[in-house]
């Protein structure tokens, strides 16, 4: 079966339906979101914790809240937002290939906003040798045993008795929090940091610490950890949680040629969310793992404008200077420059105390400040449009840099 | 026919059979199927709680021409025989298969004067289609190749090939035929006899006149229950990479290293689930368990990789695991019929017992008969048809019709592999169910994926309780 459709969405989780809520409201026309798990909101709706806004009259917002309210605020707009939805793949420009429950379908829209979020690294990708015993998973598998069995005894028969928790970002403290909650001992947490985030109660964090090997034939019996002394010793457990290590799921970008970009191994946008596929937009942790919810929400309503310019036939793909990094920061969003000037979103590799942020085209200083705090490498900073707005959009790729205060040496 | 799992044995004529095949293994389930095909009543007895627990799940997956086998030994001549046999039931059977061809690229002058002596042998073995190719033509057919490789030796017909599906295929129609299944039952004494043998297991005793012993790496500690000590064998380990799908448009052809003073080097070779898989080392062990990866492996793997195929490090793991192969320190097989005590050996079968395995089973057909069986008419086998884990053919998520008369076979449950909660429902109500999470993915890739459970697992263990009756 084949179907035309004004926008597709891929993903409903915060930044899809965010984008799909304010297309449909502007009369985007057909607005259909496609969502491969049975329930819309995306991963809000495993995170039983405060961090995800507030309501009208101010009370925070947890995960599940915010997820229904995304759902319901983009079917009050008018979009159609479809669960059990596979995209398997693209059979065109603009032209996906879908699976579901009703049928095989190819959806030709006239925009398509990938948005389909990030996954954390499991064990494999990230190269942990030893056994491969079961007892062995994600935050995110995690959190979705809890939501599936509930958070008491069946969890705790499924998930283990004693677990040690890989990661020192807040993430990490969210794993740390629904393992105990369901009277899960959680014997450590093992990061590679040398500073974690705080709020880890009583459980011991080892800082500068590295997961050597898992142990364990069938079940797991301990991770093998060494410290920053070069020593390794036996940590006792019957389950590891490997937290944070992001990455994008960026399949459907790469199928359709987009190149990950090496920082955020997201594709390439402009500070419009266009890719360089005329009519593609991507936006939320697609583009960076990972944000908060709010942030990729608001990447989600972003996109809105660039979308209706495309649909009213203004210029549909990226265009621009390529914008890098350079010293200590990890990534910078978004990929390229063009003429607008736009804010950036820059993501520090390691801790940083009070730091001097550079951005710079073709050597050129264009703007230099110390920003006031510390950067920790799991929050971003967003950079005004103030810092872009000397690029020349006819010149040579844009740095961003950051130098560290002597002070914090 | 029956699978047992669990519980006591069954007792009296019921657990009398004319052939007992110990260990479930590619090459204990193929010569189970053989048998299968006479009028015997065999049983199939594995101390794992799954078929192709062992060697048989982790190894390169590779279905070779045996174009490289020392000629005129038995396993030059069985592995000859096996690639065409599998490759004919693979077809029938549904096991995904990819004939690629292989390249043996020389990377220095001592590889590429090895060249002409890989054709030669190759000859020798009966394979008259290998070819040179120059470092131009290589580079057209493998344009991702790292710098500095200076020729190939094209190999047609050397296949990849799922090992999961073709040990399944042959427990699954055996089974079917009338062989009894026993798994999770450990043989711990043999007492020999005459007509009886009695194996005593933890589940109970069985009674048999003939006994093949196809135990593996645990080969010759079977044998030693019959107070046979032939051989040795020593666990050599093998660990791999699997890359992202991402990586399969960077190389066309199963990278074969040319063997040399320096080792065997590493190959690099596309999986038939759309993978890249890198490796094995190759780490003579004592512990027959060790099938854990190292940190040294990994990364002594990930620079030869690298330098075979340097994109290949751009791209993200997506599973890491060691197999161990039964080596015995000879170049060939060690199969040995013992007449006078009915009872075959087939042990030494190293990294070609996949390609062999069907070859094998004939040729312990013989060896029993040597031992004096008479397997009685040949009848046709019960026919088998696996569900195709290959991504090179037809895959249910993309089948209209499937899906029109069964919707479950368009709801996604594993989103990295595209696994459907059809073929999850049907995997455990197949003729041999998964036992666990990991029998899960070797029956359908669930789980298999980047993401490695991050975003199905729960779903998938909720699954297979529903399935499963809480299997796990």
């Amino acid at each position: 079966m084949s179907r035309v459709v004004d926008v597709l969405v891929v993903g409903a989780g915060p930044a899809g339906l965010a984008a799909a809520a304010r297309l449909a409201a502007a009369g985007a026309g057909r607005v259909e979101v496609l969502e491969r798990e049975r329930t819309a909101g995306g991963v809000p709706r495993h995170c039983g914790h405060p961090g995800f806004g507030a309501d009208h009259r101010g009370r925070p917002l947890d995960g599940p809240a915010f997820a229904r309210r995304a759902v319901r605020a983009a079917l009050r707009g008018g979009a159609v937002v479809r669960t059990g939805v596979s995209a398997t793949g693209w059979a065109g420009p603009l032209t996906l290939d879908v699976t579901a429950p009703t049928g095989l379908e190819r959806i030709r829209a006239h925009a398509v906003v990938l948005a389909t979020g990030a996954r954390e690294r499991p064990r494999s990708a990230r190269l942990v040798p030893g056994s491969r015993p079961a007892g062995v998973l994600t935050t995110g598998e995690l959190q979705q045993t809890v939501r599936l069995f509930g958070p008491s005894g069946a969890l705790r028969g499924r998930v283990g008795r004693r677990a040690v928790v890989v990661g020192g970002e807040p993430v990490t403290r969210h794993a740390v929090r629904t393992l105990r909650a369901a009277g899960v001992e959680v014997a450590a947490v093992v990061t590679e940091l040398p500073r974690a985030a705080t709020g880890f109660g009583a459980v011991p964090v080892l800082t500068r610490t590295v997961v050597a090997e898992l142990l364990g034939r069938g079940r797991l019996t301990g991770v093998a950890v060494r410290g920053r002394d070069g020593r390794t010793s036996v940590l006792r457990c019957d389950t590891v949680v490997f937290t944070g290590d992001w990455i994008p799921d960026h399949e459907l970008a790469r199928a359709r040629g987009l190149a990950p970009a090496p920082g955020t191994r997201g594709p390439v946008t402009d500070g419009a969310h266009r890719t360089v596929e005329p009519g593609v937009f991507a936006v939320g942790n697609l583009l960076h793992g990972v944000e908060p919810a709010p942030v990729a929400a608001a990447e989600g309503r972003a996109v809105a404008a660039a979308v209706l310019d495309l649909l009213a036939g203004l210029p549909a793909h990226a265009t621009g200077v390529p914008v890098v990094t350079a010293g200590p920061v990890r990534w910078v969003t978004p990929g390229l420059l063009g003429p607008a000037a736009v804010p950036l979103l820059v993501r520090p590799d390691r801790r940083l105390v009070r730091p001097v942020l550079t951005v710079a085209q073709e050597g050129v200083p264009l703007r230099r400040e110390r920003l006031r705090g510390e950067l920790v490498p799991w929050r971003s900073v967003r950079l005004g449009p103030e810092w872009t707005s000397g690029v020349d959009p006819a010149g040579g790729p844009v740095v961003i840099g950051a130098e560290e205060c002597p002070e914090t040496a | 026919m029956s699978v047992t799992r669990s519980g006591p044995l069954p007792t009296g004529r019921e657990a009398e059979y004319d052939v007992v095949v110990v260990g479930a293994g590619v090459v204990g389930c193929a010569i189970a199927r053989a048998l299968a095909r006479h009028p015997l009543r065999v049983a199939l007895v594995e101390a794992a709680n799954d078929v192709g627990d062992g060697t048989s799940k982790a190894n390169t997956a590779i279905l070779h021409t045996g174009f490289d086998a020392a000629p005129g030994t038995l396993e030059a001549r069985l592995v000859r025989e096996g690639h065409r046999l599998l490759g004919a039931f693979a077809g029938e059977a549904g096991i995904p298969v990819e004939p690629l061809g292989a390249l043996l690229v020389a990377w220095d002058e001592q590889q590429l004067a090895t060249l002409p002596r890989l054709v030669e042998k190759a000859e020798r073995n009966g394979h008259h289609t290998t070819r040179m190719l120059s470092a131009d033509e290589l580079r057209s057919r493998e344009p991702h190749l790292g710098p500095g490789a200076l020729a190939a030796l094209a190999v047609p017909g050397e296949s990849v090939v799922c090992p999961w599906t073709t040990t399944l295929a042959y427990a699954t129609q055996a089974v079917r035929s009338g062989v009894d299944l026993h798994l999770g039952c450990r043989v711990e004494k043999v007492r020999t006899g005459d007509p009886w043998h009695r194996l005593v297991t933890r589940r109970g005793e069985l009674r048999t006149r003939h006994l093949v012993n196809a135990c593996g790496l645990h080969a010759d500690a079977f044998d030693a229950l019959l107070d046979r000590r032939d051989f040795t064998v020593t666990p050599r380990r093998g660990q791999l990479l699997v890359f992202d799908k991402f990586a399969r448009d960077l190389v066309r052809h199963i990278l074969l290293p040319v063997p040399g003073p320096l080792g065997k080097g590493v190959l690099v070779s596309p999986t038939v689930y759309g993978n890249v898989m890198l490796g094995p080392t190759a780490e003579d062990l004592d512990d027959k368990t060790a099938t854990g990866t190292t940190a040294e492996g990994l990364a002594d793997l990930r620079e030869q990789g690298g330098r075979i195929l340097p994109a290949l490090l751009d791209e993200e793991v997506t599973a890491v695991y060691a197999g161990l192969r039964a080596a015995t320190g000879q170049e060939d097989y060690r199969c040995a019929a013992h007449p006078s005590l009915r009872y075959v050996t087939v042990g030494g079968i190293r990294s070609t017992g996949l390609t062999a395995s069907l070859a094998l089973a004939e040729h312990v057909l013989g060896l029993l008969a040597d031992c004096g069986l008479e397997p009685g008419p040949e009848r046709p086998l019960a026919p088998v048809r696996m569900p195709n884990l290959g991504e090179a053919f037809p895959r249910p998520y993309r089948d209209a019709e499937l899906i029109a008369t069964d919707p479950e076979f368009g709801s996604i449950v594993c989103h990295c592999e595209r696994v459907t909660r059809g073929e999850i429902r049907d995997a455990y109500a197949s003729t041999i169910p998964p036992a666990g999470p990991d029998g899960l993915r070797r029956r359908t890739r669930a789980r298999g994926g980047r993401c490695q459970g991050h975003f199905c697992g729960a779903e998938l263990r909720a699954l297979s309780e529903e399935y499963g009756r809480g299997a796990r």
